[in-house]
């Protein structure tokens, strides 16, 4: 299904439409306020984009500098081609462990792998820690926003869930308590879980160490108490220098929530005494992309979902409706490198106004790649043959100057005569569906300009 | 100095009154501009779509029928920058290169090349300003909210100087609105959205007169508003800088 098909879906809900915008849009103003006050924002952002720019360009060399340092500091590094590589390596060592019960925090490496499914699969006990991650899990849905993962669901919804799962009142929809209820719910997971799965934020090639951000302390409650910690990151988390960490904590929050940090910011390097620690790298697609040119530059995004906020197109869209595991506009750039087929419609369910390019904290060129899949997937064929052949009859047309004039006349005088009901008719007219066309004049611009040559 | 108009095609065909508004203005400021009929399209329409390729000979054709003047002057932020920044993918000549960059949005010609910061005539009424994305963002013809707060920008200045104009002050000042060229028929229910919520901005902050740089949002504005039968009246900035009385 198309990505406007899907959206027609959400757009059937109005309300909700008008509420998930306004929500987004609340956080991107909160953005917009920790930005302004940080009067360096803009130096910040470069720095971080070229300290990313110059960690894409010498990879090799930092995933080995990095995976040198963890083996020293005692921590098991693992290198995964593919999502099922990637699934295989972690039941491996869950199996190792005979472990069945695991907790998670939020990773959107993991939901890529769809790694939860496949524990299940296997028997194995597998429970998301972070609040928004777990109500997702609870209701069997996929996060919607990479920082705000249920955030299409309204507080009802959310004690809908809490109802039929966990026991609560039915129509006790008081945040504060539904908030004590699942904290009550993970700490008797936490506590018998034999291990942790977190994602990584950032991983530090001097150091060998991974840092986690989060606001719950999930993450660091998970690993604590599990024996064994099993960190999943995507191969281009890394940054060469402990020093080059303060950009990025400081541009990360204040771009996705506007909070100048996050509450909590792990940094973990060693395992503790008697306990295992344990680094997954995957690939999944990105080395394909490191090798567009074009494209590249996408690698440099650290999730911190500004785009998505920011997006006109997003906000009333909503997360599903682009079927993939990162949404909106950078979503929209890494999907089609995944599966072109099947995520063709992305690249063109924005309108190109560029807000998202302006936003995001490490300088990525979104609304320029977004534009330049277009034309790969019209080059690949995988557009529809409708809109095909309309552009070559089009062309036709606007590259000879006669040509356009007489048919500009045609059309506009088509327009004058057909009944109102033929023009704006659903079937076949897109455009008037909530739109008046607009009244043809009775003369063109270049009709009227040869006349006053006359005169 | 020889100047070309450049009137995108569907302001060519179904608002005239935007290119006669323009060349009356450019006259007011003292310049003539030639129309060099050859002139077609910018070819955006099929690059947006994925066709750039196909686009090919439009933007030959641009190039031919600018080639011979030392400006071109459009009243269309889009198809400007649309000329600037990707026309990039054919061979670039020295006619290609002169094209690409003397082809100026009309009001960032008047301030940047003529050095006009004010225009001359009262327009006594509550004016709500529409940024078009590609003005803004593309060839940064006013702030963006993602940089600063201070609003600020070529076209609120240039309609600030008329006297009794009042500017509508929006809740989003520059949120997209929904247009996005052929985003509107292929995703024509976001867009509907889209546009529908800026229009409802206008409305509530008080706008009498909905105008902009860019009369392709505003023809998708136009759409709606009509549509919704409101009374408020949409207008090229052109129009209003040209003397247009309501
Ligand atoms: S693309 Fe930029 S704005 Fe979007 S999530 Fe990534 S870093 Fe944030």
């Amino acid at each position: 299904m198309s990505h406007s098909k899907r959206s027609n879906i959400f757009l059937l809900d109005a309300e909700r439409t008008t509420w998930h915008d306004e929500t987004l849009w609340f956080v991107r103003q909160k953005r917009d306020k920790a930005v302004y006050a940080t009067p360096e924002f803009q130096e910040l952002r470069q720095l971080a984009s070229d300290i990313k720019d110059h960690t894409l360009s010498r990879l090799d060399f930092y995933l080995q500098q990095f995976e040198e340092n963890a083996r020293r500091n005692g921590v098991q590094v693992h290198w995964a081609a593919d999502a099922h590589e990637h699934n295989q390596i972690v039941l491996g060592l869950l199996k190792r462990h005979g472990a069945t019960r695991v907790v998670k925090s939020k990773s959107m490496l993991t939901e890529e792998c769809h790694l939860n499914p496949y524990l299940i699969k296997h028997g194995v006990d597998v429970v998301d820690t972070d609040l928004g991650e777990r109500i997702i899990q609870l209701r069997d849905e996929a996060p919607s926003h990479v920082v705000l993962p249920a955030i299409h669901l309204k507080k009802e919804d959310v004690g809908d869930t809490f109802h039929l799962h966990l026991g609560t009142e039915k129509g006790n929809n008081d945040p504060q308590q539904l908030t004590e209820t699942a904290r009550q719910h993970l700490r008797e997971k936490f506590l018998v879980s034999e291990v942790a799965i977190s994602g990584v934020n950032f991983a530090v090639a001097e150091t060998g160490s991974v840092v986690v951000c989060t606001n719950e302390g999930n993450a660091d409650l998970g690993v604590n108490l599990a024996k064994v910690h099993i960190a999943c990151m995507g191969m281009e988390k890394l940054i060469p220098r402990l020093s080059d960490l303060s950009v990025f904590t400081r541009i990360l929050t204040r771009s996705a929530t506007g909070q100048p940090i996050t509450t909590y910011t792990s940094h973990f390097s060693k395992p503790a005494e008697g306990k295992e620690m344990h680094v997954v790298i995957v690939d999944n697609g990105r080395t394909k992309q490191l090798g567009r040119p074009d494209f590249r530059n996408s690698l440099k995004c650290i999730r911190c979902g500004a785009c998505m906020n920011t997006c006109p197109v997003y906000r009333r869209s909503g997360g599903h409706s682009y079927d993939f595991t990162i949404p909106g506009p950078i979503g929209a750039i890494l999907s089609p490198n995944i599966d072109m087929r099947k995520h063709a419609s992305l690249p063109f369910a924005s309108t190109l106004c560029g807000s998202c390019t302006d936003v995001c904290p490490v300088k990525i060129d979104i609304h320029t790649q977004l534009y330049k899949w277009r034309q790969v997937l019209g080059q690949e064929g995988e557009i529809p043959a409708s809109k095909k052949w309309s552009m070559r009859l089009l062309s036709r047309v606007l590259s000879k100057p006669a040509v356009y004039g007489l048919g500009g006349k045609v059309a506009r005088q088509g327009l004058r005569f057909l009944p109102h009901g033929l023009t704006h008719g659903k079937g076949y007219n897109p455009w008037a569906i909530a739109r008046e066309l607009p009244e043809p004049p009775k003369q063109s611009f270049r009709e009227w300009y040869a006349q006053q040559a006359v005169k | 100095m020889k100047v070309a108009l450049f009137i995108p095609c569907y302001v060519d065909q179904f608002y005239p009154q935007v290119g006669i508004a323009t060349l009356q203005l450019l006259e007011k400021l003292g310049v003539r501009a030639d129309f060099p009929k050859q002139q077609t399209c910018c070819g955006q329409p099929m690059a947006n779509s994925g066709c750039e390729r196909d686009a090919i000979p439009v933007y030959h054709n641009f190039v031919d029928a600018f080639d011979g003047y030392e400006y071109v002057v459009g009243p269309a932020g889009s198809c400007v920058y649309h000329v600037r920044k990707h026309f990039d993918i054919i061979e670039q000549t020295p006619a290609v290169q002169h094209v690409r960059t003397n082809t100026y949005e009309l009001f960032d010609f008047i301030l940047n090349v003529l050095g006009i910061n004010e225009i001359p005539g009262s327009f006594p009424h509550k004016v709500g300003l529409h940024l078009s994305c590609h003005g803004q963002r593309g060839l940064h013809q006013a702030n963006e909210s993602e940089m600063t707060p201070v609003r600020d920008g070529q076209l609120r200045r240039l309609l600030s100087s008329m006297q009794g104009l009042e500017l509508t002050e929006l809740d989003r000042n520059d949120e997209c609105c929904g247009f996005g060229g052929t985003f509107c028929v292929s995703e024509a229910g976001i867009s509907a959205r889209m546009g529908q919520d800026r229009v409802a901005d206008h409305v509530r902050n008080g706008t009498r007169v909905l105008t902009g740089g860019d009369m392709s949002c505003l023809m998708h504005l136009e759409g709606i508003v009509r549509r919704a039968k409101l009374p408020i009246k949409v207008m090229h900035a052109a129009e209003i800088l040209n003397g247009a009385i309501l």
